[in-house]
């Protein structure tokens, strides 16, 4: 115990090892929860960096401050390392391998040893991926899409890109794996399935599209540097081959990725919902299930990224229906989170604030994404600017919202301290602002038939790029704030003690931050996670 | 702290890993079945060129390796260390026997200028070089499988050796079985695909 009265936890586990060296290959899931947060945290700071510059460039018509090619490769490592390195690896590895073990009342996942291989791979793929900035004939100029026949004929570093990629796979599968035999095999007694809190349902949704999905982006990657390397031909028409397969193989990956990103912020955002409005989910199987129901009927919508790529009207009207599909048990979580509020005794501290957003901004984003599922007004905005708006009201509106609610959230159990709550706020309006600066222009660009992945625009479109380069600014100053607030209160905030939102789930039954191996003696379940009612119990744990 | 032991957890992660290899194949196999329907005739062409014979005896070898990989198991679970260690040792040694007629064999096609982007290969039909490329492709990746397998494999074999797979704990070994099976499973798809098509 220090000087303000805070265990030290796991943070002072026994062990052989010290310094960086009882971090790195340690196997206790939250150190490696912490490792991972920290690590896809750096690699976000680089993406920002190469997003804030497109901005930059594209304040004015014209060459601002890099040449086409410069701004090709900023847009292909943007996105190769905010998919690759931040997102998809995102909630699941940082807050999922911290907290879905102490969910389940477990001592650590069903294979550690495993979950620090796939911090390794990770780490590995980060390197790979930086490595082809630097070497070889520049820096990937493909998109992070890797499209051929272009991935296969530009001169720039694909190759090392590419098996970045594929190696950062692997480690996507194994920690998928792992999480699925977790909650499987490692449940408290009592916890059945619909006792589970339902971030480890959203977890558990989550690895089956990890595991189900990753190795045909796998095998896809691995064609295009056999490709590159020994000319094969499968995606070259002069030899038979066919590059339209090419995105059928990416995109029957790359678009149920997009729920390896979404599902597991929706599970944060019914976390923090119950316990910031004392109440009771709403409709608990409901959202449960429509986990499942959105990583399944997630497999089969891919083709809506390609209406205009050349396919069948047939195929393109089943898939387009099936993408409209897709937006109910969407639209399921957002009625049952706003009911779930309905009548709740409400406390908007910043975690909910950021619940909010996602709300907000997910709804937006959802609607637009019927705009591009229909095959009209597709063909109208595809590959404009209304696709960047779409994809960053998702992505950055929604996961990204939610995985900084969840920090709010989960900060006093991760590190035994309280975040000052009013520059959490300051941090969360700069964001919100911002970010709607930032990217609602970008709907109304791309209406007006501005494309994307140019450095260059005509005039008339000026004014509303400036709006959204300002836009970017604000977005960076409010993430300047949040994680100075974040990474002062780590050292300086008051102590949090082991429940300071009163929460019902089991992490909250344990010391902030836990011990080594969570739970002194593993709890018994009696009853489902979230349950307000004094008089109907107490949940998993100390309301 | 006792050491947590699970073996149906063991179990459940290795057919979890299995399925990704499965859906890794799927990808090439779906390949080869949009290939083969546009160039049918091509394909029953081009796979006339392949030796038959060779690729009858490495599905013999490679299912009697399979063999030898589950009596194995079978001798440590009745606690026979000695015959599980033989057993597989002749597993490994039938994977090498299979990897090295496949050796012969892409000899053989290379020796005839016939491999990726060769100006022999390039002046056939499209439908032949997209043959070929999935013999190339398909056979490469798994006989890369069938090397981790029997990597794996000797492992299993040292420590089976060393008392540490024992009568009472030999999932690792199951564990190890079952991915050898996965294999062999692969090229009893392959096989046909390949060199039965004509």
């Amino acid at each position: 115990m220090n000087e303000s009265g805070i265990q030290p936890g796991f943070y002072a586990a026994p062990g052989s090892r010290t310094g960086i060296f009882s971090w790195i290959f340690s196997t206790d899931h939250k150190r490696i929860g912490l490792l991972y947060l920290f690590s896809i945290f750096s690699f976000f700071a680089v993406g920002v960096c190469f997003g804030l510059l497109m901005r930059l460039e594209l304040i004015a018509p014209g060459r601002t401050i890099v040449g086409p090619s410069t701004y090709n490769a900023f847009f292909t490592l943007h996105g190769v390392i905010m998919i690759f390195l931040f997102v998809i690896p995102g909630i699941p590895v940082s807050l999922g391998n911290f907290f879905m073990p102490l969910q389940i009342g477990a001592r650590d996942v069903a294979f550690p040893r495993i979950n620090l291989l796939s911090w390794w791979f990770y780490i590995t793929g980060g390197l790979l991926a930086l490595l082809s900035l630097f070497t070889g004939h520049g820096p990937p100029d493909t998109g992070w899409t890797f499209y051929a026949p272009y991935s296969i004929r530009t001169g720039t570093n694909v190759v090392l890109a590419v098996s970045a990629a594929f190696v950062l796979g692997m480690s996507s599968i194994l920690t998928g794996l792992n999480f699925i035999t977790t909650i499987h095999r490692m449940r408290a007694p009592g916890m059945t399935w619909f006792r589970m809190p339902l971030f480890v349902w959203s977890v558990y949704a989550t690895a089956w599209v990890q595991i189900l999905a990753t190795p045909i982006l796998g095998i896809t990657l691995l064609l295009v540097i056999i490709e590159r390397l020994f000319g094969v031909g499968f995606f070259d028409p002069a030899k038979g081959g066919d590059p339209i397969l090419y995105q059928h193989l990416f995109w029957t990956y790359s678009h149920p990725a997009v729920y390896i990103m979404i599902l597991p912020a929706m599970g944060v955002v019914t976390e923090i919902i119950p316990v910031f409005s004392r109440r009771t989910v709403f409709g608990y199987k409901a959202i449960a299930f429509s986990s499942m129901a959105i990583a399944s009927v997630g497999y089969f919508v891919w083709g809506h990224h390609m209406f205009t790529s050349g396919m069948s009207d047939v195929a393109r009207v089943v898939f387009s229906f099936i993408t409209f599909i897709v937006a109910i048990p969407s639209g399921v979580k957002v009625f049952n989170w706003v009911a779930s509020m309905y009548k709740g005794s409400i406390r908007v501290d910043a975690p909910l604030l950021f619940v909010l957003a996602f709300i907000f901004l997910f709804s937006i984003g959802g609607l637009t994404g019927l705009i591009l599922g229909a095959l009209a007004t597709n063909i109208q905005v595809h590959g404009t600017y209304f696709v960047v708006g779409h994809f960053h009201y998702v992505i950055f509106g929604g996961a990204v919202f939610a995985f900084f609610g969840g920090l709010h959230y989960w900060f006093p159990k991760i590190t035994g301290r309280m975040y000052n709550e009013k520059r959490a706020r300051l941090a969360w309006l700069f964001l919100f602002i911002g970010f709607n600066a930032l990217y609602f222009p970008m709907f109304i660009l791309g209406w007006e038939g501005m494309p994307r992945r140019y450095y260059d625009y005509l005039p008339k479109f000026q004014p509303l790029n400036v709006v959204s380069t300002v836009g970017s600014w604000i977005v960076a100053t409010g993430l300047i704030l949040l994680f100075a607030n974040l990474l002062r209160s780590a050292r300086k905030g008051a102590a949090a003690g082991p429940n300071p939102w009163g929460g019902t789930t089991l992490e909250w039954q344990t010391s902030s931050p836990p011990p080594h191996e969570n739970f002194g003696e593993i709890p018994v379940i009696t009853q489902g996670p979230y349950i307000y009612n004094p008089s109907k119990g107490k949940g998993h744990g100390t309301a | 702290m006792e050491r947590h032991r699970d073996d149906i957890g063991a179990r459940t992660g290795m057919w979890l890993f299995l399925f990704t290899e499965i859906l890794l194949f799927g990808g090439l196999f779906m390949l080869y079945s949009m290939f083969r329907m546009q160039h049918g005739a091509e394909f029953h062409k081009a796979a006339e060129n392949l030796n038959r014979i060779a690729g009858t005896t490495n599905t013999l070898v490679l299912i009697t390796s399979s063999l030898a990989m589950a009596l194995s198991i079978a001798a440590i679970r009745r606690g026979r260390k000695a015959a599980s260690v033989a057993l597989q040792a002749t597993t490994v040694l039938l994977g090498c026997v299979f990897l090295l007629i496949k050796y012969f064999e892409w000899s053989t096609e290379i020796g005839r200028g016939i491999y990726p982007n060769s100006p022999a290969l390039l002046k056939l039909d499209h439908g032949e070089i997209l043959f070929y490329g999935l013999y190339f492709v398909m056979t490469g990746l798994h006989g890369l499988h069938v090397i981790i397998g029997i990597s794996v494999i000797s492992f299993m074999l040292v420590s089976t050796a060393k008392g540490n797979i024992t009568s009472t704990d030999h999932v690792r070994l199951e564990n190890s079985g079952l991915y050898w099976h996965f294999v062999d499973t692969i090229w009893v798809y392959l096989f046909p695909l390949f060199y039965l098509v004509t």
